[in-house]
């Protein structure tokens, strides 16, 4: 039996009718179409549909959306400035060549930016340690590093 | 495809319990779900009804009491891993929690979840045995409390019964110098299960050399983490030195049941877990020495 879920989204709050057994991935990708985050692997190992509850990242795939109930979510929809343009982050991604197949994308960004929130500048090893739990199959890793690492450098 | 089940909520302790109890076997508890709901989507989850932990904030702390650390067995591995606490007085786990899974994971899973999920790979599991940590287990009837060597029985199984909840572990400090060092053995360095884990925990005689007490404890060396208690009892009494600790590497493996697996053959763990005893043996004596546990 569906219960009501309600939480707040890139600041918008929200109310809908969830199935108990709906992972919260399910709501946003799907319900909300907030398609920004993905289903890489459905098991919380590939990154893919990574997002911000609480201020701290999460696996949405394998986070029940009635544990969402009451939270702050922040996907990558919600970075854009308030007069619509790029977060730096974004900005960087897309100027380094941290972008190729897009997938790993959003959530590989949300992860750094819930690194540099916590600590603005990283060296390369912790920026590796932020997102080991975002697999890119496309870039080789290093044009991500290199981006995150461009906007932890301006962060002064 | 993800079976469908029902997804309760209490607000205490006493409600889960009350819901364990009220459900009996259609139902389990679930905490940061990163196992269970794996389990769900494989359709290896047998119960009907999750019972959500997770909000349970009441069952999330670290602190010290006298000679004591106490762990609530909801506290993420992200808050042991940052814990200043656990860094100074219980190294082992931080190094394990340090070096599990991701970060977006490390911030739902609790300890309590890691070692009731009972895998022979749980990371936080050999830190907390060679630290002779015991479990407190809750039930709507009353409570026990249970060494922790006693409550693996098998992979993936515990003697935790069914209405019961892990609400804390306790973990002594020991008098006088100690040190202890994890080392999780993995082809990937995150996001992977551990080949093989390696827990030492040395207690020292005031001159920093001699072995007052020694615990070691291995993870994926048998179908449960175990403890090595003859290799154990060739430290205690002696000096410790590099060639004494490469012995007691080779003596551990004796007491292990290795086997082949996906992740590794018996023969190269045993290698590793005679080099990591010695390596571990002589970590947790240079941060016995340093002062850093202790």
């Amino acid at each position: 039996m569906k219960k009501i879920l309600s939480f707040t989204v890139n600041g918008e709050p929200v109310s809908l009718a969830a199935e108990p057994h709906w992972m919260l991935l399910d709501v946003l990708h799907d319900h909300l179409r907030l398609t920004g985050a993905k289903e890489g692997c459905g098991m919380g190992e590939c990154g893919a549909c990574t997002v911000i509850m609480d201020g701290r990242t999460v696996n949405s795939c394998i986070t029940p959306a009635l544990e969402a109930e009451g939270t702050e979510i922040v996907t990558i929809e919600g970075l854009l400035t308030e007069d619509g343009r790029l977060s730096p982050l974004q900005q960087s991604f897309i100027d380094r060549g941290a972008v190729q197949c897009g997938f790993c994308t959003p959530g590989m960004i949300l992860s750094a930016k819930a690194l540099l929130d916590e600590n603005p500048h990283p060296n390369e090893d912790e920026i590796r340690t932020g997102l080991a739990g975002n697999i890119c199959r496309c870039t080789g890793y290093n044009q991500i590093i290199e981006a995150v690492a461009a906007v932890a450098r301006k962060e002064d | 495809m993800l079976k469908k089940f029902d997804y309760l909520q209490p607000a205490s302790l006493d409600e889960a319990l009350d819901l364990l109890t009220e459900h009996g076997p259609a139902a389990q508890p679930v905490a940061g779900g990163t196992d269970v709901m794996i389990d769900a989507k494989r359709k290896k989850l047998v119960a009907d009804v999750l019972v959500s932990l997770r909000g349970l904030k009441e069952l999330s702390y670290i602190k010290q009491e006298e000679s004591r650390i106490l762990i609530g067995g909801l506290t993420t591995l992200r808050d042991i891993e940052r814990s200043d606490l656990i860094s100074a007085r219980l190294p082992a786990l931080a190094d394990a929690a340090r070096n599990m899974a991701s970060v977006q994971i490390r911030n739902v899973a609790t300890v309590a979840g890691n070692v009731v999920n009972a895998a022979p790979s749980a990371d936080t599991a050999p830190p907390l045995l060679v630290s002779g940590a015991e479990v407190r287990l809750k039930s709507k009837s009353g409570e026990r409390t249970v060494p922790l060597d006693a409550f693996f029985i098998g992979p993936g199984k515990t003697v935790l019964a069914a209405g019961e909840v892990l609400t804390e572990f306790i973990v002594p400090i020991p008098d006088g110098p100690y040190g202890q060092a994890y080392w999780k053995h993995s082809r990937r360095k995150a996001m992977d299960l551990a080949m093989v884990g390696v827990a030492v925990h040395l207690e020292l005689e005031a001159d920093l050399e001699t072995c007052r007490l020694a615990r070691i404890a291995l993870g994926v060396a048998a179908p449960t983490p175990i403890r090595t208690p003859e290799a154990e009892a060739k430290l205690v009494g002696q000096k410790i030195t590099a060639e004494l600790l490469a012995s007691i590497g080779e003596q551990s493996c004796d007491e292990t049941l290795c086997r082949d697996s996906l992740r590794g053959e018996a023969w190269y763990r045993q290698e590793i877990i005679r080099v990591m005893v010695r390596r571990m043996g002589l970590s947790a004596l240079e941060r016995a020495r340093a002062g850093r546990a202790g």
